[in-house]
């Protein structure tokens, strides 16, 4: 487990951790796991950087960009039950955020993710993946349908170049064979803001914004919004959802707009800004996966838990086009993969990432946690990872490994916390 | 509460002041302080060769809200430099070193409890355990107070 060493080295340095938290987290063999982290790379800075300075944002490193991992004193805990009792404002514009246009966007989008993307009413968005030849998640991303020739991307920052990479290939295949208006056009919105506020309170304070009902978009759907940022109106797209399982909004905003907008709305006295730290233990509360972490290249979605964005009619072995590595999807939704993504709570110390998982004599190994953390909610220690496949059912007892000891832990579904849509 | 936080190191203080060289040497019972680079301090007693051990205000700073502390049982053996349990915050969890060989005398079972203890007073109520060393000059070989501040200031 990283000790005292690399993490203060970590948090002295701004230089250092992308993730604190998630490298904090790895195990007794990470002693000087600091030391092998790229002190010299350039960072990328968002739009609202200064904005993060001036309100005393702890800026560290993830995913090559400076981000706040928190703000002035504030700790994780405080943090983290703000978002959950009333509205957290998050900087999400390191991830990268395309459109795609063109009478085949929807057509060579199916190519790319096995999402049922022909039933996607316009304005609303689904959780996708990007898959690999052999079945595996290049990335997760939340695609919007505007309309079947137009589509609104978001994927992870710490996957841009592998992600950017593989849709180019994928794109001049396309364009190659289609002409004129067949062919898509792809741009990814630099420079764009891009926020999430989360929580109860959420609705009430973006509706102080704009006139626009907000009741009219339901979880999972979308709009192009004027939002008042004081001085002038500015039309934003606004996208019901987020990473906390609470009510909120991911809102893009024009690259000229997005420091006073972000202003506007952290002036609101129930929104506290709100860094990497609390983002970690809210998603994970929530169940939700961390690339790089819960998923990475060799995870097939059906491995991860995500079998519901494999769309009914992309099933069918005939059914056109094909996606990504769909014969072993396939045959894992027919006959069960290997090992699956689960949920644990567990007894004594909390698990962290690399933590071995057992059964319950502790003699057979059975998987390894992903993500884990004392939950700020609950009061317990939650963790996600993979077990072979038959181990995986709730309320399974298994035994994970924590500092060569081993610690109780029951199978547990998630969501930890129950989430609070607005449906 | 307020007023133990502050009295707490006033009174580390006053003991090292009244701690000079001629009575250190006369071998009457004196305290001090020292440091590792791990961020742990040792407070030894020289009269019942017991350390008591914990964090810096650096190390809570850096670990954030601490929520679980993992203690060595009374009685471990433990060597310098061995990793003897865990100090826990939301964020990530980081080992305890055993910064002086010796014997687990006590454990702070308040911290059980109480691990924000850790956070309000790190190098007071917070302690994590008191250990009888086997090789006090393990101890006196450790950073003083000068030598710690310069180490989290300068690497």
């Amino acid at each position: 487990m990283s000790a005292l060493r690399p993490i203060i080295r970590c948090s002295r340095s701004t230089l250092k951790p992308i993730e604190v938290s998630r490298q904090g987290s790895r195990v007794t063999s990470m002693r000087g796991f600091a030391t092998s982290l790229k002190v010299s790379e350039e960072l990328s800075k968002t739009p609202l950087y200064d904005f993060h300075v001036e309100n005393k944002a702890k800026m560290v490193p993830f995913a090559g960009w400076s981000m706040p991992l928190s703000y002035g004193e504030v700790g994780q805990i405080t943090a983290h039950k703000h978002v959950r009792s009333s509205a957290g404002l998050f900087d999400v514009s390191h991830m990268l955020q395309h459109n795609f246009t063109g009478s085949t966007s929807q057509e060579f989008l199916l190519t790319l993710c096995p999402s049922s993307l022909k039933s996607l009413q316009p304005f609303t968005s689904t959780l996708s993946v990007l898959l690999n030849e052999s079945g595996g998640i290049i990335d997760d991303t939340i695609i919007t349908k505007h309309s079947d020739e137009s589509f609104y991307v978001v994927t992870n920052a710490g996957r841009a170049k592998e992600d950017k990479e593989w849709i180019e290939k994928q794109l001049s295949k396309w364009n190659a064979e289609h002409e004129g208006e067949e062919q898509v056009k792809w741009e990814t919105l630099d420079g764009y803001g891009l926020i999430a506020l989360q929580g109860p309170k959420s609705s009430q304070v973006i509706q102080s914004l704009t006139e626009t009902d907000l009741n009219q978009i339901k979880f999972g759907q979308s709009a192009f919004v004027d939002l008042d940022t004081g001085k002038e109106k500015v039309k934003c797209h606004i996208a019901r959802g987020g990473y906390t399982g609470e009510d909120g909004f991911e809102i893009s905003i024009p690259p000229a707009n997005a420091v006073e907008m972000t202003s506007r709305i952290a002036n609101h006295p129930d929104v506290q800004l709100i860094g990497l730290g609390a983002r970690d233990s809210l998603r994970l509360e929530a169940g939700m996966c961390l690339y790089g972490h819960d998923l990475d290249g060799t995870v097939s979605p059906v491995e991860a838990g995500l079998s519901w964005v494999i769309g009914k009619d992309r099933r069918a072995e005939d059914s056109q086009p094909s996606f990504p590595g769909k014969s072993r999807i396939i045959s894992e939704l027919a006959s069960g993969p290997s090992r699956r993504r689960v949920g644990f709570e567990i007894t004594g110390a909390p698990a962290r990432e690399g933590c071995k998982v057992f059964d319950s004599t502790g003699t057979k190994e059975l998987g390894v946690i992903t993500s884990g953390i004392p939950s700020p909610s609950l009061g317990k220690n939650i963790a996600m990872g993979y077990v072979a496949n038959g181990s995986h059912k709730k309320g399974t007892s298994v035994m994970v490994e924590v500092r060569k000891k081993m610690r109780e832990a029951i199978v547990r579904p998630m969501p930890f916390v129950p989430t609070k849509y607005f449906k | 509460m307020l007023s133990l936080r502050i009295a707490r190191p006033a009174s580390a203080i006053f003991r090292n002041a009244l701690t000079p060289k001629s009575i250190r040497l006369s071998s009457v019972r004196f305290l001090s302080t020292r440091y590792t680079t791990d961020h742990e301090w040792v407070s030894f007693d020289s009269n019942t060769n017991i350390g008591t051990v914990g964090i810096t205000d650096y190390a809570q700073k850096a670990l954030g809200d601490v929520v679980f502390v993992e203690l060595p049982g009374q009685g471990a053996e433990v060597a310098q430099g061995d990793s003897i349990g865990a100090v826990e915050s939301v964020k990530a969890a980081s080992d305890i070193y055993a910064p002086v060989s010796g014997i687990i005398e006590e454990i702070n079972e308040t911290l059980a409890d109480q691990p924000g203890l850790l956070n309000k007073a790190p190098q007071g109520d917070g302690w994590l355990c008191k250990l009888k060393l086997s090789d006090p000059s393990e101890f006196e070989a450790l950073l003083n107070a000068e030598a710690y501040k310069a180490h989290c200031e300068g690497n």
